[in-house]
């Protein structure tokens, strides 16, 4: 049950904050803020209690779960599971979710309480992503984010932003489809093996596909999950929708959306299609590598900040593409750790972003240049964000980077060689930011207020978090741990597969996979919800 | 007949008696508020009178008509939509000059038509109901003689319609002349017995008669007065078209396909394949280019019956679900956007131009979310019943390993995002210059009827369950 407030407080505040954002728009952002605590605070002490490990063998490896019947006709069920990787994903939805709220505090001015019900049905879209555990459903929520986006985007965006809107909706609405096929051809294919109609993921989880069919499966998934991520060629959709979102839709976009394609990846298409995966390993890592080098070279070319950053995201999430391929535990953390930390780095510049485009209307570095002496403040959390985002060793970024690749080493050198330039590349770029905003000669002479303390806390509890998780990640680590090894556990690198085992690895690989103990998960919902 | 028959053929039977009273009604003193009243009790009753039919289904009533579940639940169908329409028409001719009670009388024939259609298991049967259909929409299209746009759309349908029907009749002609019979369920055991598959005849006789319904259904590349006629008819009948017409002939189509075993003439199939196909591309490509509303949702419903046949050509249980609820969403969704369009309207002319809906959102918050609502369903986008209708279509076809249908309907789909998203958008940027155009209020049935369609739009995208359920009792009797 506590799984489903998860949910529905998000989308509950969102309709409060509409009804009351007509008689006070002060009052819709309080609604909001309110929400977003409340679910930070409710994910919080789920972590606090259930320490991952403990609960992991005897439940099938969820910590909660909730169940209930849906359109039982069709195998369709609310069936919502949170383990370690949907915790700490959970997590940052509602820290990045009251950021965002904050950050739009007295940025947005108009139609505030459409404004934030759009805010909150997109965090309520993007937890759901991350407890879904019916195939169903989570293609449901899938699709349900994007709606309120795009009215984000559409409505309190900036000058381009019918194109972004609409270019970004078709780009995931089109693979989301690709998905929804791939995600029935799985169904039926487990229909014709035992007879049975379910979405249940962890019942699909030990399906035996004919190998040419799940590589196509695989890939329709796979296609999805990259357009999100977003992986080059297909991120085109991306830095137009940074660019032209209100900061709290790019914080976002940045921290949140682009995460759900990662997340997908490690939750569908390694468990669901270990062997096809491995088969297209290769392949996905040279994807990422491209995606680092790609992003930050079109990073540093770019006049317009918003865009700038926007790229980079490009590339930092290739290291996320990478770390998921190489099937090592320590890339699989490397990839969770990025995810995390990208998520605070990009999403505080994109909050600067947003005050400085505030109060001088131009994105345009050419124009900007010396801001450090009138806004000494914002200069130097800029800086710290920057070092953050180039991997400066002590930050979380550079934990998750550097695990991403330790892990990517043992299995692909060019690649892992590739991918380490793009750290040169992002040192340029993250510097050149601060060189060409905040120092040398002020172009023009702005005049503008240095950080509120509301956007000062914000900017504070950011740097403490990325801090915290370079100096001490241990308790993420922990935390995402048992949920990565069994991820690892699913998969035989390919080489094995056609060395060792004589019959393919699926079925002995499922046999002693813990996920796939079924019943007991469907017995304990009932009890576990009052824990 | 005993009088079981009479009690199965009740719902039609009433339907028939309602439109002699209207008329007697209408004779005797022209009102237009009584006129709707009676059309109004006259489907209701119709429609409280299925559950009686229901005892005694199913039961073939003559050779021409059987009322069973399946005839049952179409019909209930029909009788809702031709409610939403009734409502709607009384409130679009309210301000209207000039007669107006004739148009419930044929409303209700058409009706009748319709009804005889979904019942009917005979070549007679059908054509009687299509023809009583057929010839009742020339008279509500061209209803509003005092502008020129509905005349003229009028008599192209009467044109292209009497056409069809000759195509049709052809067909059965040449049908008949090969397998000496009429009737459905015979058709398959000549055929198997007699000249096979394969026959000139049969497949020529089927395909004349796949060209007449094509018509009717305005599927590519039979499709060419669809965008005239739904921009010409006044918008209540167009919703007419869309829906009640439409869907009778589907659930006819389905009901041949069935008893027929149509289902083993593969050249048929594939043929129908090629029509879905071209209705998504060109239903969608054309949409894409219209500034006009009511010509964009013509398109746009070119393309969603082309969505329809991709489960048609699928076949099989979960095909005839799939088809059913996506005619249940369909009927909503279109009467939802023909009913706002409808309702808009002012006297004499109605708001066509997405222009005219810029800046909705902010001037009539409450008609522009639901306005939003039926095109993010008609998009198929979840929360709204086009999802869960699109879901059941897509997962129809992959069970049939339809594979390449499939795969065209999602490009399809997000080709048509963009035009449904266009008008969400317009209704949402704020209105340039200082005037906003204002739109005018809608009446308080008008309110409810949006309130209620777009509650069962939610109600079933969020919880489809009973309704699954509901289809799935209903069509036991034709699998």
């Amino acid at each position: 049950m506590i799984l489903l407030w998860l949910i529905l407080i998000p989308i509950i505040g969102g309709v409060l904050a509409w009804i009351f954002g007509k008689v006070n728009p002060l009052l819709s952002r309080w609604i909001s803020l309110i929400a977003m605590i409340l679910d930070l605070i409710l994910a919080v002490v789920i972590w606090i209690q259930h320490p991952a490990q403990i609960a992991l063998e005897n439940q099938g490896g969820w910590l909660l779960q909730f169940q209930a019947p849906w359109i039982p006709q069709y195998g369709i069920g609310f069936y919502f599971g949170l383990d370690g990787i949907s915790l700490l994903m959970v997590l940052l939805t509602a820290f990045l979710g009251v950021v965002s709220v904050l950050a739009s505090w007295s940025d947005i001015r108009e139609r505030v309480g459409f404004f934030h019900f759009n805010l909150l049905w997109i965090l309520a879209g993007v937890t759901g992503v991350f407890l879904a555990l019916d195939l169903f459903l989570f293609y449901f929520f899938w699709e349900m984010m994007l709606i309120p986006m795009y009215f984000l985007i559409a409505i309190w965006g900036s000058a381009n932003r019918i194109y972004s809107a609409i270019k970004f909706f078709i780009f995931t609405q089109a693979s989301g489809l690709l998905m929804l096929v791939a995600i029935l051809g799985l169904y039926f294919t487990h229909f014709q093996n035992t007879g049975v109609y379910t979405f249940n993921y962890t019942e699909l989880i030990g399906t035996s596909i004919p190998s040419h069919l799940a590589m196509w499966l695989m890939l329709g998934f796979f296609i999805a999950f990259v357009v999100k991520l977003p992986a080059v060629p297909v991120h085109t959709w991306l830095p137009d929708a940074h660019t032209d979102a209100p900061t709290a839709g790019s914080v976002i976009l940045a921290g949140l959306l682009l995460k759900t394609g990662a997340y997908g990846l490690f939750r569908f298409v390694l468990p669901l299609f270990p062997n096809a995966a491995a088969q297209i390993a290769p392949f996905a890592m040279i994807l990422g590598a491209v995606g680092i080098i790609y992003g930050a070279v079109l990073a540093f070319a770019q006049n317009d900040l918003k865009r700038l950053i926007a790229y980079t995201s490009v590339s930092h999430l290739g290291f996320v593409l990478i770390g998921i391929f190489a099937f090592n535990e320590l890339a699989f953390q490397g990839a969770i750790m990025t995810m995390i930390c990208h998520g605070l780095s990009t999403g505080g510049l994109f909050i600067l972003v947003g005050i400085i485009y505030d109060k001088i209307h131009t994105r345009d570095m050419d124009r900007m240049g010396g801001l450090w002496e009138s806004v000494p403040r914002m200069g130097a959390v800029a800086m710290f964000l920057a070092m953050a985002s180039l991997g400066l060793p002590g930050l979380g970024n550079f934990v998750g980077e550097f695990l991403a690749l330790i892990g990517a080493f043992q299995v692909n050198i060019p690649v892992t060689a590739v991918a380490v330039v793009g750290l040169v590349f992002a040192t340029v770029y993250s510097l050149w930011i601060i060189q060409r905003t905040f120092h040398g000669e002020q172009r023009e002479s702005w005049e503008l207020p240095d950080l509120s303390i509301r956007n000062l806390a914000v900017m504070a509890s950011m740097i403490i978090i990325l801090i915290w998780l370079g100096l001490f990640p241990k308790p993420v680590l922990d935390t995402a741990r048992p949920a990565l090894q069994k991820i690892e556990r699913g998969i035989i690198p390919i080489s094995q597969v056609e060395d060792q085992t004589p019959n393919p690895g699926m079925s002995r690989n499922l046999s002693d996979n813990p996920l796939h103990i079924a019943e007991p998960v469907n017995h304990n919902s009932a009890e576990q919800e009052g824990t | 007949m005993s009088s079981v028959d009479f009690t199965a053929l009740m719902p039609l039977l009433i339907i028939s008696v309602s439109s002699v009273i209207i008329l007697l009604n209408v004779a005797m003193k022209r009102n237009h508020f009584v006129s709707f009243l009676l059309s109004l009790i006259g489907l209701a009753v119709a429609f409280v009178s299925l559950w009686s039919a229901g005892t005694v289904a199913p039961r073939q009533v003559t050779p021409l008509l059987i009322i069973d579940t399946y005839a049952l639940f179409f019909m209930g169908l029909i009788f809702v939509a031709s409610i939403v329409v009734a409502i709607l028409t009384y409130n679009y001719l309210r301000y209207h000059e000039g007669a107006k009670d004739e148009i419930y009388i044929v409303l209700m024939l058409a009706v009748l038509g319709s009804g005889v259609l979904v019942s009917s298991t005979h070549f007679a049967s059908f054509f009687l109901g299509l023809e009583v259909l057929t010839i009742s929409l020339y008279v509500m299209i061209a209803f509003l003689r005092s502008s020129e746009f509905p005349l003229e759309a009028g008599i192209k349908y009467l044109i292209l319609a009497a056409a069809s029907s000759a195509f049709l009749l052809l067909g059965m002609a040449l049908l008949y002349g090969e397998l000496g019979t009429l009737q459905f369920a015979d058709l398959a055991d000549r055929i198997a017995s007699g000249p096979g598959e394969n026959s000139l005849f049969v497949l020529t006789g089927t395909a004349l008669l796949l060209t007449g319904a094509g018509f009717k259904l305005a599927v590519v590349p039979f499709h060419m007065w669809t965008p005239d006629v739904y921009e010409g008819a006044p918008a209540p009948v167009t919703a007419f078209i869309a829906t009640v017409s439409k869907g009778g002939i589907v659930a006819l189509l389905l009901r041949y396909f069935l008893l027929t075993s149509g289902y083993s003439l593969n050249t048929v199939l594939i043929a129908i394949g090629f029509i879905a196909v071209a209705s998504m591309f060109v239903g969608n490509y054309l949409a894409l280019m219209q500034e006009n509303v009511k010509r964009l949702l013509a398109y746009s419903s070119i393309a969603h019956l082309g969505y329809l046949l991709v489960a048609f050509v699928a076949g099989g249980a979960l095909a005839v679900e799939a088809i059913s609820y996506y005619l249940v969403v369909y009927f909503i969704t279109t009467l939802g956007a023909f009913g706002i369009v409808s309702l808009l309207a002012e006297t004499g002319s109605e708001k066509t131009s997405i222009e005219d809906y810029r800046g909705l959102f902010w001037s009539r918050p409450w008609i522009a979310a639901a306005f939003t609502a039926v095109m993010l369903s008609l998009a198929g986008i979840p929360l709204t019943a086009g999802f869960v209708g699109k879901f059941f279509v897509v997962t129809a076809g992959v069970s049939a390993a339809q594979y390449g249908l499939v795969i065209l309907l999602v490009v399809n789909s997000a080709i048509a995002l963009y035009y449904y998203l266009r008008l969400v958008v317009a209704m949402l940027s704020s209105p340039d210059g200082e005037e906003a155009p204002v739109l005018p209020g809608i009446s308080l049935s008008g309110k409810l009827l949006l309130v209620g369609l777009t509650g069962a739009l939610i109600y079933f995208g969020v919880y489809p369950s009973p309704l699954v359920q509901l289809i799935r009792d209903m069509m036991a009797a034709v699998l």
